[in-house]
């Protein structure tokens, strides 16, 4: 089944664009619902429901002036919110929508490049994206974005490792790296949050820390302290790092459903997973408003508790996770 | 262990507000009545028989704490009698940019010329939009905002704002 080149590129633009457009679409739907949550309306002034929101936010970025400290380390100054885009964007290739299609005699794989190590790969570029947060924090040359920086680069290298022993039971169970096959044993099967719950729960609680959302989100933490490695920034070059960041939520709940949900996959009729797409962004968007809901829910935590939670609590429970899911796997077999 | 359970209720507590109707009162379409006595926008008064009722004496901007009120006092002529004193405001200006709404000029003034009236939908595009003129406080104001029943609030009302 091999895929045409060009078909790739094709996919790859329309990934892109769709993924850009699920960034303006979740800007929308976290104001709203967020309003919602705390008894308001939420945006409702431009466009039917305050639709055009995101639309407004653009133009006002981009016509914003990007001023730069000084002494920022220009190159780097300037590359760091590129580079955090890049690796939030680039994750998006290998989440597979659908299980693949064949039209007109090309076959077209439900992802746009279908990677055998496609997880990893993932982790990668998450590992990445953390560069571009130091990266700007650093050369922004003031020493609120390096402490913030310093806090980000603590937090999120404290949580990819829980992050990652937590999807290690659903590798064990699914026996591969690719997600693909991932949903493919899920289908066949069943949805691995069933056996993986404890796997899941880790996996959400690291990724939100992960993506620096609330209650994690000590990087900015607005009302407490400055806003971390991005205070030197502003325009598009800070639209660029919130992008970002709202992209890595998209991306982590994205692997959330392949992983634990089933992906494309629908329940209990396989013939309907030719609208895989379809399942894929409705579950995805259920999980980014669960997402929205517990930034409305949960105050944010101390750094100290942040600290604990995540080395003496979250990570023992992900390597217990990983251990029983292994013996299991072989006692099983 | 009870982290699990308070954590699950903080998410129902939200989760209600959801079904109930926002409290949000939308502005420009609902306008929420004002006090009665809210100070908004000022007013220059006149008697029944026409005359104004300032004098020009400039206490209320001797009052003013912001320095926004201008007077120029003029002498009262057989053939121009503008106010029922021996004086009268020929220049009175208020820049309303620099106007904190404190309400001293009404408490000044000997006879209750100026007075703070309930308008506050008083922005404009240009500073020079807010200095007003004396021609712009004697008419009454361009836009009305609705004001609360008074009787609803158990501080009484100053005699001059009902006879203003």
């Amino acid at each position: 089944m091999h895929e045409v080149w060009w078909i790739t590129l094709i996919k790859s633009a329309i990934v892109v664009n769709v993924v850009m457009l699920f960034f303006a679409l979740t800007t929308w739907l976290e104001r709203k619902l967020l309003g919602r949550l705390q008894n308001r309306y939420g945006p409702n002034r431009a466009g039917p429901k305050g639709l055009l929101v995101p639309i407004a936010d653009l133009v006002k970025l981009i016509r914003k002036e990007a001023f730069a400290p000084m002494s920022a380390k220009e190159p780097l100054y300037i590359i760091a919110p590129v580079l955090s885009m890049f690796t939030a964007l680039a994750a998006f290739s290998v989440i597979p929508w659908g299980p693949g299609w064949t039209v007109d005699g090309y076959y077209i794989s439900g992802q746009v490049v279908n990677v055998p190590i496609s997880l990893i790969l993932i982790f990668a570029l998450g590992s990445l994206g953390i560069y571009g947060f130091i990266i700007g924090g650093w050369a922004s040359d003031s020493k609120f974005s390096m402490l913030g920086s310093m806090r980000t680069c603590a937090q999120l290298v404290s949580y990819e490792v829980s992050l990652a022993l937590s999807v290690l039971g659903v590798v064990l169970m699914g026996q591969s790296l690719n997600l693909t096959h991932i949903v493919a044993k899920q289908e066949t099967t069943m949805w691995f949050f069933i056996p993986q719950f404890v796997g899941l729960v880790v996996f959400l609680l690291g990724g939100i820390a992960e993506t620096s959302r609330p209650p994690f989100d000590l990087p900015e933490a607005d009302t407490e302290l400055v806003a971390g490695y991005h205070t030197e920034y502003s325009g598009m070059r800070w639209g660029l790092f919130q992008a970002a960041e709202y992209i890595n939520m998209i991306v982590l709940s994205g692997l959330c459903v392949t992983l634990f949900f089933g992906g494309f996959h629908f329940p209990w009729v396989s013939s309907l997973d030719k609208f895989g797409p379809i399942w894929f962004v409705v579950k995805l968007f259920t999980l980014v408003g669960a997402f929205i809901w517990l930034r409305a829910s949960q105050p944010r935590l101390r750094y100290d508790q942040l600290m604990r939670f995540g080395w003496k609590v979250l990570l023992p429970v992900a390597t217990v996770n990983a251990l029983v899911t292994a013996a299991l796997v072989v006692a099983v077999k | 262990m009870a982290v699990v359970p308070n954590t699950l209720k903080g998410f129902g507590i939200t989760l209600k507000q959801v079904f109930k109707k926002p409290i949000t009162q939308q502005y420009p379409e609902y306008k929420r009545p004002v006090y009665p006595r809210y100070r908004g926008r000022h007013r220059l008064n006149r008697y029944e028989n026409g005359l104004e009722k300032c004098v020009g004496c400039s206490l209320c901007a001797a009052a003013c704490p912001a320095d926004c009120i201008r007077v120029v006092a003029a002498e009262n002529t057989a053939d121009n009698r503008v106010s029922a004193g021996e004086r009268y405001a020929r220049i009175y200006e208020i820049n309303m940019s620099r106007c904190i709404f404190c309400g001293y000029c009404e408490l000044a003034c000997p006879f209750d010329a100026i007075t703070l009236g309930n308008d506050f939908e008083i922005s404009e595009y240009n500073r020079d939009d807010l200095i007003y003129t004396k021609d712009m406080l004697l008419a009454p104001p361009t836009k009305q905002v609705p004001v609360a029943d008074r009787d609803l609030y158990d501080t009484p009302i100053p005699y001059y704002k009902d006879h203003a």
